[in-house]
C-alpha cells in the first residue's frame, strides 16, 4: 500500500468528514489495539479494527470504505466500551458503513448483509420483533444465491430447533407493536 | 603483641541465617583460631542493639581486632566501624566479612553455605590480626567553587552556591552565557518563552556579589585535588576591553561585514565581524570575530600588528569612549590564575553536525533544517522574527515533516542512545508551527513516542488530538528535492503503508551529542567519561552528580541527554554537593591511599621510578619527587602518592614492578595473610 499526501489532496479530508458526520474524534485514537485484542469477530476481518481508525486517521477513504472489517463488525459495542481514549469505535464502524452504501463503493460482501438488516428490521417493523422464518424467507427470497449455498445446512439446523420448540412457522406479535411502528415512521 | 579479635556472626533476619548455620559459624572459629578470644551470633547487628553489643563486647573483652560477618562492607562496614570508635578502638580494626551477598544469597543449601561462611571468616580473622592503626586523611579546603559552562546548568548551579554564601568563578567559552536554553523560542511542556525565564536568571548570576564571570574564556589547565584545585582560565583576546565598553552598538552597526554566519541562529540568520551574539547577551558587550573581520585578515597577510593595519576601522572610529577607545585590536589572551575548592562541569552539548544523514539532504537542502534551527526560525528573536519561513525562499511552508530519532537510537551511525528531549520538542515545534501557520499541516515521523515526564504525555497528545499533527510510526528512508517541494519517503507501519509526502520543509529532530572536545576535556579534568563521550557520574542511582574525581560533580547534558527541568534539577544537586563540601574548613578522607615506600639511607626508597603507575592512574594521583642530599644534589627520583587525588583503587600497587607501592588497609601482608588462610585449609 502507498500514501501519497500532497497540499492538494491534504484539502480533501476524509477524517474530516468523518469526524463531522459521526462526532467521533479520531485524532484521540493512540493505536494500542485494545479494540482488535477484544474484538470477537477480528479473526476474520481483513483489517483489524485499529487499522480502520488508522485509515480514517490518515485519510485512506478507499481502504476504510472498502474493507469487510466494517461489514463483519456485530456492533457488540466491546470496543467502545474499553478504549482507553473514549472512542466510539463501533458507532465509527456504522457510520463508514452509512459512508460505504452511499458511495456505493461497498465490499461485495455487503449486499448479503445489508440485506440481512433490512430482512431484521422489517421482521421488527411488521411484529415488534423478529420472527425467525418470516425474516429468513425474506432474507432468501432477496438473495437467492445465498440461499441455495446454505439451503441443506438450513433444513438441518431448521428441523431440530423446530423439534425442540425454538422456531415457530408463524410470527409472534408483541402488545406494543403499534408503538414500535410508529417508532419506524417517525425515523423514517 | 597478639591481638584479641572478636566475631559477631549476623542473622541478617533469615538473610544469612537460612542458608548458613550462623551458631556453627561462630563456634568452628572460636574452636580453631587460637587467636580468636570472643564469638557471639546476633539477629541483626547493625540494628542499635546490635551495634551496642559489639560495643559492650569490645570493652569486656578487651578485644584489639573485630570481625563482623555480615553483608557487603559497602552496606555496613561504615556502621561498625563508627560503633567501635565511640570504644576508642581504631575503626581501622573493625573489618567485614560478607558472608551474605555472594554466600548465603548464592548457595542453596546449609552445608555449603556454613562452610564457606567459615572459611570466609577465617580469611578476614587472619587479616584483621595484620591491621594496623590508620588516621584519615586531613585536607584543607580552598572556599571558593569554579563553575565550567554558562547555560542553564552552570548559571543555576552559580546562582544556588553563590546564594550560599560562597564565591564562585565562572567559566564560559563564548561570548556570552544562556547556552543553548536562550536559542529556543518556547518551552515544553508549558510553552513558556525560554527567554522570558532563562534572561532574568543571566542577568542575576551577572550581577550576583559573589559569582566572578569570565566569558569568552576557556580553561587552560586543573591541577590540584579535592579542596584545593589549581585552576588556570584563558581569557581569550576579545579585542574590546570590558570595563570601557558600554554596549552602545555603535561598533556593530557601522561593521561592513554583514554576511556572516550566526553560531546563536544556527547558520540560517547573520552577523557581524565585530557583534554580540544576541541582544539579550551578557555580558551585552561585543567581540571581534578575528576569522572574519577584514582589519585582522589584513593584518595576518601583511603580518603586521592589527592596530598597524589601516583597512576598515569603522568599529574604532564609531566607538564614542573617550580618551581610550574600548575597542583594542591588538589585545591578546591572559591568563588568570584561581584557586578553587569545588568545580561543577557544565559543558552541554552540542546538535548533531549536518550531513551525517545524506539521505535526508541536511546540509545539501536549504529547506531541511535541525531542531535547534526551528528554534531560531520560531523564536521571536531570531533571523524571521518569529515566522515560520523555509531559508531558501522565504515562502511560508504548507507542509511541514518533522522527522524524529535523527543520530538518535541508530547504532549505524554511532549513537545508540536516545536524545530524550526530541518527542517532546518536536510535539512543541508542531505546535508553534500550527501556532503561526493556521492551515499548515505538520507531519511527524517517529520509531516511539517517548514522552515521560510531569505533564509530558499530555503534552505530545494535544500536538496530535487539539493541533492536528499526523504522527506516521516509521523512519524516513530518504529525502529528495523536485521543483520547489521535498519529497519525503517514509513508512507508517501502523498500517503497513509507504507514505509519500510532498512537503515545503523538513526539520530534523537530530540528536544531542557531546562536545566536540569532550574527551580532550575530560582527560585534562581527570574524570571519566562513556563510549558516546559523555562525562561518567559516580554511580547512575547513589552518586549521579558526583564525577569519578573527587571534587569534581556534573550538572546538565555534558553528562547526558537531558530536557530542561532535569537540568535545573542536577544542577541544584550539584550545587548543594558544593556547598557541603565548603561549608568545612577541613576534609576528612578515609585513609585508603597508596603510598610508595620510603626507607632510610641509603636506599632511601624500593621505588626505581619508572613511573608505571603514574601511566595507569586514572585519577592522576602520582607525582614525581626528587630525593636530594644535603648538597641539595638530586640522589634518586621517585614516584610520591598525593593523598588528596588518590581514590584507593590500588592500580598502582598492582603495576608496581619493584613492589614499593602498597595500599594502606590492603597491603601484601593483609592479603597474604587472606590467601594463605584459605590455601592451608
Amino acid at each position: 500500500m502507498k500514501i501519497k499526501i500532497t497540499t492538494e489532496e491534504r484539502k480533501s479530508d476524509f477524517a474530516k468528514e468523518v469526524e463531522e458526520r459521526s462526532g467521533i474524534d479520531v485524532k484521540k485514537c493512540y493505536q494500542c489495539g485494545k479494540c482488535t485484542a477484544g474484538c470477537p469477530v477480528a479473526y476474520e476481518m481483513d483489517y483489524m479494527p485499529n487499522q480502520i481508525i488508522r485509515f480514517v486517521q490518515l485519510g485512506l477513504r478507499q481502504e476504510a470504505l472498502t474493507s469487510r472489517t466494517i461489514w463483519l463488525c456485530a456492533s457488540c459495542i466491546t470496543c467502545t466500551t474499553r478504549c482507553p481514549k473514549e472512542v466510539k469505535i463501533a458507532e465509527l464502524m456504522d457510520v463508514l458503513r452509512e459512508m460505504a452504501l452511499e458511495e456505493g463503493i461497498a465490499n461485495p460482501m455487503e449486499k448479503d448483509i445489508t440485506t440481512f438488516h433490512e430482512a431484521f428490521l422489517n421482521s421488527v417493523k411488521k411484529h415488534g420483533r423478529i420472527s425467525e422464518c418470516g425474516m429468513l424467507m425474506e432474507f432468501k427470497r432477496k438473495r437467492p444465491k445465498a440461499a441455495l449455498k446454505s439451503a441443506l445446512q438450513d433444513v438441518a439446523d431448521g428441523s431440530q430447533l423446530m423439534m425442540k420448540g425454538k422456531l415457530s412457522l408463524a410470527p409472534h406479535d408483541i402488545k406494543g407493536k403499534d408503538n414500535i411502528k410508529r417508532i419506524f415512521e417517525k425515523l423514517g | 603483641m597478639s591481638k584479641k579479635i572478636g566475631v559477631f556472626v549476623c542473622h541478617c533476619g533469615t538473610n544469612i541465617s537460612a542458608t548458613v548455620d550462623v551458631e556453627k559459624v561462630a563456634e568452628e572459629t572460636k574452636k580453631n583460631n587460637p587467636r580468636v578470644a570472643y564469638t557471639t551470633t546476633y539477629k541483626y547487628m547493625c540494628s542499635d542493639p546490635g551495634q551496642k553489643l559489639l560495643r559492650d563486647k569490645i570493652k569486656e573483652e578487651g578485644l584489639t581486632g573485630v570481625v563482623v560477618a555480615a553483608c557487603s562492607p559497602k552496606m555496613h562496614e561504615h556502621t561498625f566501624r563508627n560503633a567501635a570508635v565511640k570504644t576508642g578502638l581504631n575503626p581501622y580494626h573493625v573489618e567485614i566479612s560478607n558472608i551474605r551477598e555472594q554466600c548465603s544469597w548464592v548457595h542453596p543449601d546449609i552445608p555449603t553455605g556454613t562452610d564457606k561462611s567459615i572459611d570466609l571468616v577465617r580469611m578476614m580473622t587472619e587479616k584483621t590480626r595484620k591491621d594496623k592503626s590508620l588516621t584519615a586523611i586531613k585536607v584543607p579546603v580552598t572556599k571558593r567553587a569554579l563553575v565550567i559552562g554558562g547555560g542553564i546548568a552552570g548559571i543555576q548551579a552559580a546562582l544556588d552556591i553563590a546564594d550560599g554564601g560562597q564565591e564562585v568563578v565562572m567559566v564560559e567559552r563564548e561570548a556570552s552565557i544562556g547556552g543553548h536554553m536562550a536559542q529556543l523560542s518556547e518551552t515544553f511542556p508549558t510553552l513558556d518563552c525560554s527567554q522570558c525565564i532563562m534572561t532574568p536568571k543571566m542577568v542575576e548570576a551577572a550581577q550576583h556579589d559573589n559569582i566572578t564571570m569570565y566569558t569568552w574564556s576557556e580553561i587552560e589547565s586543573i591541577t590540584g585535588y579535592l579542596g584545593n584545585f589549581d585552576v588556570k582560565i584563558r581569557k581569550k583576546a576579545r579585542s574590546v576591553d570590558l570595563d570601557l565598553c558600554t554596549g552602545c552598538s555603535s561598533c556593530w552597526q557601522v561593521c561592513p561585514c554583514k554576511k556572516i554566519k550566526s553560531e546563536f541562529d544556527m547558520g540560517i540568520g547573520n552577523r557581524t565581524a565585530i557583534y554580540i551574539p544576541f541582544p539579550q547577551a551578557i555580558p551585552s558587550k561585543p567581540v571581534i570575530d578575528r576569522e572574519n573581520c577584514i582589519l585582522f585578515k589584513d593584518a595576518r597577510k601583511k603580518n603586521i600588528k592589527p592596530n598597524d593595519s589601516k583597512v576598515c576601522r569603522k568599529c574604532i572610529d564609531a566607538c564614542p569612549i573617550a580618551p581610550v577607545k574600548a575597542i583594542d585590536y591588538n589585545q591578546e589572551d591572559e591568563i588568570v590564575d584561581v584557586k578553587i575548592g569545588a568545580i561543577i562541569v557544565a559543558t552541554g552539548f552540542r546538535e548533531l553536525e549536518d550531513g551525517l544523514y545524506g539521505e535526508y539532504g541536511g546540509g545539501k537542502y536549504e529547506d531541511v533544517i535541525t531542531g535547534l534551527q526551528f528554534e531560531r526560525l520560531a523564536s521571536a528573536s531570531g533571523p524571521t522574527e518569529g515566522k515560520i519561513k523555509r531559508p531558501s525562499d522565504g515562502k511560508e511552508p504548507e507542509i511541514v515533516v518533522f522527522i524524529q530519532c535523527v543520530g538518535s537510537r541508530d547504532p549505524a551511525k554511532g549513537c545508540s542512545y536516545c536524545s530524550k528531549t526530541c518527542c517532546m520538542y518536536t510535539a512543541k515545534h508542531t505546535m508553534l508551527y500550527k501556532h503561526k501557520v493556521h492551515d499548515g499541516h505538520a507531519f511527524v515521523f517517529y520509531i516511539d513516542i517517548r514522552c515521560a515526564g510531569k505533564s509530558y504525555e499530555e503534552f505530545s497528545q494535544r500536538a496530535i488530538e487539539e493541533e492536528g499533527a499526523t504522527y506516521l510510526r516509521g523512519r524516513v528512508s530518504r529525502v529528495y528535492k523536485k521543483g520547489e517541494k521535498l519529497i519525503v519517503l517514509g513508512a507508517d507501519t501502523l498500517t503497513g503503508s509507504v507514505v509519500e509526502i510532498e512537503a515545503d520543509m523538513v526539520v530534523l529532530a537530530s540528536a544531542m551529542k557531546a562536545q566536540d572536545d569532550a574527551e580532550q576535556f575530560a582527560q585534562k579534568l581527570s574524570i571519566q567519561y562513556d563510549k558516546d563521550k559523555f562525562f561518567s557520574e559516580m554511580h547512575p542511582k547513589l552518586k549521579p552528580v558526583e564525577s569519578s574525581s573527587a571534587g569534581i560533580f556534573l550538572a546538565g547534558t555534558c553528562q547526558g541527554p537531558k530536557d530542561i527541568p532535569e537540568t535545573v534539577a542536577q544542577a541544584g544537586a550539584a550545587a548543594s554537593k558544593v556547598l557541603a563540601l565548603l561549608s568545612s574548613d577541613e576534609l576528612e578522607r578515609e585513609p585508603v591511599v597508596a603510598r610508595v615506600d620510603r626507607q632510610l639511607p641509603p636506599v632511601f626508597s624500593t621505588c626505581i621510578g619508572c613511573f608505571y603507575c603514574q601511566k595507569v592512574c586514572p585519577y592522576s594521583a602520582i607525582e614525581s619527587e626528587d630525593i636530594k642530599a644535603r648538597d641539595g644534589s638530586v640522589i634518586k627520583t621517585v614516584a610520591r602518592v598525593n593523598e588528596g587525588l588518590c581514590q584507593g583503587c590500588g592500580l598502582c600497587a598492582a603495576t608496581c614492578r619493584s613492589k614499593s607501592v602498597e595500599l594502606e588497609g590492603f597491603n601484601d601482608e593483609q592479603i597474604y595473610a587472606e590467601i594463605n588462610a584459605l590455601e592451608f585449609n
